[in-house]
């Protein structure tokens, strides 16, 4: 499965800059904090809603997670639009206590809003700062136009899916449609939209940039956005380490490292590659 | 190659070893930042500092919250924290329908003042429809009927040394061994004379229920909830927070909240 146990090595590339290095790893420990804090935050009001308030006396949730008690020990529920599951044990209930999702996920394991809060936010600052760092290297050093897709990449997507399915993966001189595709929804789409729903949830913000608050459609309908776009940047968290593993793990982690990065030995394995260039 | 592929199994294994541990104990790693006194915790804390800051710089001292139209309530105003405060002197209040309330004004003014309800209900009155963001992550709207605190700062005159404005309540969640720990709150001069701070004591047409801060309650709009004292008695002046509670502030501040409540 690894590429680099096939006898024919290919030549070592510079891969990865310092900057993408660095900034990656980065936001790495970031995402692990921002998630775990945020599902102990997540606790503390364990509903999403859809709206410009929360409905107490109307039901605006859509998803709910909670606890009762049933005939003779209490129940966790999960509620998903408006179809209820019994999940004691993982959700609502859990380690004999009533909380949302259980302490093994969330940081601090104990149930406390405030240090979730406090720690939720210092990593949101150095996303936000990583970001913004990365953004800035890219353009100057070129790593953005490798990450951006092309018209041809778009054409060469049924092809790469194919492939990826196949677990045939090209390692090529440059990302592959399905590379790019994905790094820039990543990069460029879901982790600015993950700051901004996060931010449309402060008041502060909301007097400052009230026309925001009114894209997303209200606070509650923020917080909800937010939730939803964690479960894509896990999504994507959990395929990445997949493919890293599948596609030659030993590879990906020393491109990622020290920079250096193993391509195919053959030319013509690069040959479909849009972008490719000779250097 | 075999050493290629022992180093890549052994460092497999480690790194698996590694990261099964981290996620297993990712719960617990940063337990140790719930303690008060925890280095991990200050440097944590930094960012709270950031983000006052950044809401400063970027926000103005002046920018209004969304004010919302009558159509867009919905709802009685959710009640939380406490709903109504045990003390004799406030149930006394409280039976009386708080004839006899009255607001005082102390510590760094050049004018201490006892405000009668009926004082405050005479000042220049602001009405507002708003919404309320709980730090737990509901919002309700709601409209808020009161004096700007401006109003009344202005007639006691703060000194030049006041930075910051102390709200001591009837209300109090915990005992401690010497008695009842009361909740209080604070605010800086910034957002104490934004024009949409009220010492509200109407909500939703009404007088303002018992269980949502009767007689009197602070509204700071670009807040959470926490920072809008229910139940005020005294407002205070104050050029630091050393001899009020832990020295945080506030009561949830003192618990581990961040003092400056904008996000």
């Amino acid at each position: 499965m690894p590429r680099e146990e096939t006898p024919a090595k290919g030549p070592l590339i510079y891969r990865q800059s310092t900057w993408t290095r660095a900034t990656h790893w980065i936001w790495a420990i970031c995402l692990f904090f921002l998630l775990l804090t945020g599902l102990q935050i997540f606790n503390a009001y364990p509903k999403l809603e859809i709206g410009v308030e929360s409905g107490f006396e109307y039901d605006n949730a859509f998803f709910e997670i909670g606890a009762r008690r049933g005939a003779d020990e209490i129940q966790g529920f999960t509620r998903l639009f408006g179809r209820e599951f019994d999940t004691t044990g993982v959700l609502g209930f859990s380690n004999g206590r009533a909380q949302g999702f259980p302490a093994a996920v969330t940081i601090p394991s104990t149930r406390s809003l405030a240090t979730g809060r406090l720690i939720h936010f210092f990593f949101a600052w150095l996303l936000v700062g990583t970001l913004t760092v990365w953004f800035v290297a890219s353009l100057l050093n070129g790593h953005m136009r490798q990450v951006l897709p092309r018209g041809a990449d778009f054409r060469a997507l049924g092809r790469d899916i194919t492939d990826h399915a196949r677990l045939r993966f090209h390692h090529g001189r440059h990302y592959g449609a399905l590379q790019k595709l994905t790094y820039a929804l990543v990069m460029l789409i879901l982790l600015p939209l993950m700051i901004l729903t996060g931010l449309s949830m402060s008041p502060w913000f909301n007097a400052v940039v009230p026309w925001l608050l009114d894209v997303f459609g209200g606070r509650p309908t923020a917080r909800t956005l937010h939730f939803l776009v964690m479960l894509l940047l896990t999504g994507f968290f959990i395929v990445h380490v997949v493919m890293v593993l599948a596609s030659g793990p030993l590879n990906g982690l020393r491109s990622m490292l020290s920079g250096w990065y193993r391509i195919d030995p053959a030319p013509e394995a690069d040959a479909d590659r849009p972008d490719r260039k000779e250097t | 190659m075999p050493r290629t592929s022992i180093d890549r199994r052994t460092f497999l294994r480690r790194g698996l070893i590694g990261a099964s541990s981290l996620a297993l104990g990712g719960c617990q790693i940063l337990d140790s930042v719930n303690r008060r006194d925890s280095t991990l915790r200050d440097i944590f804390q930094s960012a709270s500092g950031l983000t006052h800051g950044a809401q400063r710089l970027l926000g103005g001292d002046q920018t209004l919250a969304r004010e919302y139209s009558r159509a867009d309530i919905r709802q009685s105003q959710h009640p939380n924290g406490s709903v109504w405060p045990t003390g004799e002197d406030y149930r006394q209040m409280a039976l009386d329908g708080f004839a006899d309330f009255e607001l005082s004004v102390t510590g760094l003014v050049e004018a201490p003042l006892t405000l009668s309800r009926g004082a405050l209900m005479a000042m220049p009155a602001r009405t507002q429809i708003t919404r309320h963001d709980c730090v737990e992550g509901w919002s309700c709207i709601a409209e808020w009927t009161g004096v700007p605190l401006g109003h009344v700062l202005d007639l006691a005159r703060p000194r030049p040394n006041a930075r910051y404005v102390v709200f001591h309540c009837h209300d109090a969640i915990e005992r401690s061994l010497s008695g009842p720990i009361h909740y209080y709150e604070s605010i800086d001069m910034v957002d104490a004379h934004h024009p949409q701070t009220i010492l509200a004591y109407g909500m939703n047409g009404a007088p303002l229920p018992i269980a949502n801060g009767a007689p009197l309650r602070v509204r700071v709009e670009r807040q959470l909830g926490y920072k809008m004292a229910k139940y005020i008695h005294t407002i205070e002046l104050v050029e630091s927070f050393a001899n009020l509670g832990f020295g945080r502030g506030s009561y949830w501040a003192d618990r581990g909240y961040e003092w400056y409540a904008g996000i």
